[in-house]
């Protein structure tokens, strides 16, 4: 029979409060999301009291303060602080985004910080990517060309076809996209989820790459390709402002449209 | 005690630490060459900090007008104040063609021209005819061509099916008898220890920023490679010569120094004072806001220091971009707009971005040839080469940045010495050449160290021994220099190293423990303050990035030479000298003998 609780061993217990120290002027409330494997004990959530007025203005800020000032077993990624190198993804005030580029001024109230969902969880905040990675790697995110390049020259490629690659060259493998997606989370280890098909659109419209058919052949797949439903979550969460719904859609119309 | 941490042994032909541009051109083509190779980073490749650079990589292909790889050696030469090696120079300049042209074959989208050839635009420093008119030399994916090259690497990487052992944090070279024998890498999932044994091991770890406050590096650019080699004996190079980028973003109040590149000045963006004036045609007639870096940057600090600042507190200065219009912007630099946006709510179409110098790039680094080989000085001889090991990228000093560096050759240096040192080291190791044993005890003095530092149970937390270096450096290390202020700062960071004996960790755990990471990250990073700010107060002249007012000119006849310094466990630094390389590789080009630098 279908079990609809949570095992006992996964269920988040409330932790511990630490407190903004005396004097501090402008508190919020983070309610971080903490899991320690090698305790063997429940995840839980601790909340930190954060003096917004000695602190930088992003959620990330805020992190790496609590980090720094109060509680240095709290364990996240981060690297570049400046949207571009996709580690500090996460769930915030429940949607996946950066740490680094969200506000603490556009979130009202308690700052809820959780792992991006439905992902197993290492420790704190850091989930496995494993399969995320692997569903990348599976789409063979590089070149493939039949003809010759020139030998010391560039290939051309017009300023028309150079503009296809915009949107979606930009992806920062953050998999804030995948991990929000309902479908992707019922079957993420059959389904490629946004992030790997917005990438495997990104060759299939390269000018310059001559294996669009055989890439088409890999996505033409009930699972792969088929189990989007349009429900749009990657793309309002994407935090670089790509549409991985609509190159979903650009290929579900090529492999229509060479059928005809 | 080693005997309670149980080690996991590889053998590969070759390992390269850390997966940035350098780092991944590196291995897929150690890869390509049949040679085992594995790639340990600490972070996912496309995570690591080219990711962030933006402009562009500078190759003088002349699709925008004429141009040669000569003209761009001079400028390089000339940028680095006649302090890079002239033959590692001719070679990055001479690679730059079909290192690009590479590029382009294994994908990166490249922004076009009309006729559908690389765009390139103009950047600071570089000229046409041996300093005459401006060149456009620079190979821009709109305003992310770091980001488009390192994933481009990493997908090459992932056809050339190259082992990678991600988030493995890399903590000390297995040297024996000045060999270097492998590496001794962190699981950071497991906690379990790794021994990398390797004919060559390539330290691609990046530059140490963050042995600073204000910095557009990344929090993971801790210089983890120059604190292996340091704690190996071996000496750093020119660590006197930190690059300042005039334009990190200053935010309302509060510290941000996100990077805006130096493609939004190749594209016609100015910098104006608090009167509104366009200060650069004071100091740098000719090539105005395109002035190197070094130029830009002291220019800035000038003008505010002599209360010329803009803001209510006079302490920064504008970027205007807002007369390039919407259309350019859009498709030359929408990531820097995003970025204005996002850190300091500016819309860049309507007005300027505040901004500010913040440390951006180390000149100086592992000391390496042409080939990427690690030198040292041995014997007499200066180019005395480290048998097994390798150093590429930011982390090295090859040198051909000098006392300052180009925009937009860094992406080139990495690509170039990348490719170097897979091509020597296919030269130099047969694929599957048997190892020598190693020592039963090889390791136990780096486990014993790591044990030390799990274990350290002092009072004073690693994050606040970090913040006090970082403004002892940013403070007593900045874009303009004194003897009496370094001295001060050189006393303080001598009490902050010693006050690494008392760091205390508070996770014990062995899983994803970023304390430990952190508190390791942090002992790469003091050792590299103390040398950068000792070999500061040491060199009395000013050169390049170099800017000491109390000794205002540069001084050749003392100081032409490369700076070697020596770390111990202790702090205590001491000092050596390499001769600059005033020979180039053949004779298709000139050596440029030093003259005054101005632009």
């Amino acid at each position: 029979m279908a079990e609809f609780t949570l095992p006992a061993n996964s269920v988040v217990k409330q932790g511990k409060l630490l407190e903004a120290p005396e004097g501090s002027t402008n508190i919020r409330r983070f309610i971080v999301y903490r899991y320690d494997p090698d305790s063997g004990e429940n995840p839980r959530t601790d909340t930190y009291e954060v003096d917004l007025d000695s602190c930088g203005p992003m959620v990330l800020d805020a992190l790496l303060k609590i980090k720094d000032q109060m509680d240095s077993t709290l364990s996240l990624r981060r690297s570049c602080r400046e949207g571009i190198c996709g580690s500090c993804s996460m769930n915030i005030d429940g949607a996946n985004t950066l740490a680094c580029t969200q506000s603490i001024a556009a979130i009202k109230g308690d700052v809820r910080v959780y792992p991006l969902p439905h992902q197993p969880v290492i420790k704190d905040l850091v989930s496995d990517l494993t399969n995320f990675y692997a569903q990348y790697a599976s789409i063979e995110p590089w070149m493939k060309t039949d003809t010759a390049t020139p030998p010391d020259r560039e290939r051309l490629q017009s300023r028309e076809d150079r503009e296809k690659l915009d949107g979606l060259y930009e992806c920062i493998l953050c998999a804030c996209c995948s991990t929000s997606c309902p479908s992707y989370w019922w079957n993420s280890e059959r389904y490629l989820g946004p992030a790997a098909l917005l990438n495997a659109y990104r060759w299939i419209v390269d000018s310059r790459d001559e294996a669009t058919g055989e890439r088409l052949d890999e996505l033409e797949d009930p699972f792969k390709l088929y189990r989007c439903h349009t429900i749009m979550n990657c793309t309002k969460v994407c935090p670089k402002g790509l549409n991985p719904a609509k190159a979903i859609a650009e290929t579900k119309k090529l492999l229509v449209q060479r059928k005809m | 005690m080693a005997n309670d941490y149980k080690l996991i042994d590889h053998a590969y032909d070759v390992v390269i630490v850390g997966a940035g541009g350098a780092g991944l051109r590196a291995t897929l083509g150690m890869a390509a060459a049949g040679l085992s190779t594995a790639c340990i980073t600490k972070v996912f490749p496309t995570r690591s900090h080219t990711v962030a650079a933006q402009g562009g990589m500078s190759a003088s292909l002349g699709n925008m007008g004429p141009d040669t790889w000569q003209w761009h050696m001079y400028d390089t030469i000339k940028g680095s104040d006649w302090l890079g090696d002239q033959d590692a120079i001719e070679y990055m300049c001479r690679e730059a063609v079909p290192a690009v042209i590479e590029l382009e074959h294994y994908g990166v989208p490249f922004s076009r021209t009309e006729e559908g050839k690389i765009y390139q635009r103009p950047f600071g420093g570089m000229t046409t005819n041996f300093g005459e008119g401006t060149a456009q030399r620079t190979c821009a994916a709109a305003d992310r061509t770091g980001h488009a090259i390192l994933h481009t690497l990493y997908q090459q990487s992932l056809k050339h099916k190259a082992e990678f052992f991600i988030e493995y944090f890399a903590i000390d070279l297995i040297m024996v008898d000045g060999v270097c024998r492998g590496v001794v890498a962190l699981d950071l999932a497991t906690g379990e220890l790794h021994r990398f044994r390797a004919h060559t091991v390539v330290l691609a770890t990046g530059g140490c920023g963050r042995a600073y406050f204000s910095a557009t590096s990344a929090h993971t650019c801790t210089g983890d490679g120059g604190g292996m080699v340091a704690r190996a004996g071996l000496p750093l190079q020119d660590m006197e010569f930190v690059q300042f980028h005039p334009t990190g973003i200053y935010g309302a109040g509060v510290l941000i120094t996100v990077l805006i590149t130096e493609g939004v000045r190749g594209e016609g963006g100015y910098l104006t004072n608090s009167d509104g004036e366009r200060f650069m045609e004071r100091y740098a007639p000719n090539a105005k806001d395109l002035a190197s870096r070094d130029v830009v940057s002291r220019s800035m600090t000038v003008e505010i220091n002599e209360g010329r600042g803009v803001g209510p507190n006079k302490d920064h200065i504008h970027l205007h971009l807002e007369h390039l219009g919407a259309e350019v912007i859009d498709e030359r630099l929408p990531g820097i707009s995003e970025s204005a946006e996002i850190f300091a709510g500016v819309d860049v179409t309507r007005e300027p971005i505040p901004v500010l110098p913040t440390v951006h790039y180390n000149m100086g680094g592992i000391p390496t040839n042409y080939q990427g080989e690690v030198v040292t000085l041995k014997d007499g001889d200066p180019d005395s080469v480290v048998p097994g090991l390798m150093s590429i990228g930011e982390a090295a000093c090859v040198s051909v940045h000098g006392a300052n560096r180009l925009g937009s050759n860094s992406l080139l240096d990495i690509v170039v010495f990348g490719r170097a040192a897979a091509l020597r080291a296919a030269e130099i190791i047969e694929p599957g050449m048997p190892h020598k044993p190693l020592a039963v005890d090889a390791c136990d003095g780096i486990i014993e160290h790591l044990d030390r530092i799990r274990n350290a149970s002092g009072s004073t937390g690693t994050a606040q021994i970090r913040n006090e270096m970082q403004r002892d450096m940013q403070k007593h290390a900045a874009v303009f220099r004194t003897g009496d202020s370094m001295q001060e700062g050189v006393e303080k960071m001598d009490r902050i190293f010693a006050s690494f004996d008392d760091v205390g960790l508070s996770d014990r755990g062995l899983i994803w423990n970023t304390d430990l990471v952190e508190t390791l990250e942090l002992e790469n990073l003091l050792l590299q303050a103390q040398t950068t700010i000792q070999s500061a107060l040491n060199r009395t002249e000013s050169r390049g990035g170099h800017a000491r007012e109390d000794y205002p000119e540069r001084d050749d006849e003392n100081w032409m030479k490369h700076t070697l310094s020596w770390v111990d466990s202790q702090g205590r630094v001491s000092f050596d000298y390499r001769p600059v390389h005033m020979y180039t590789l053949s004779d298709e080009c000139e050596v440029v003998p030093p003259k005054k630098r101005v632009y």
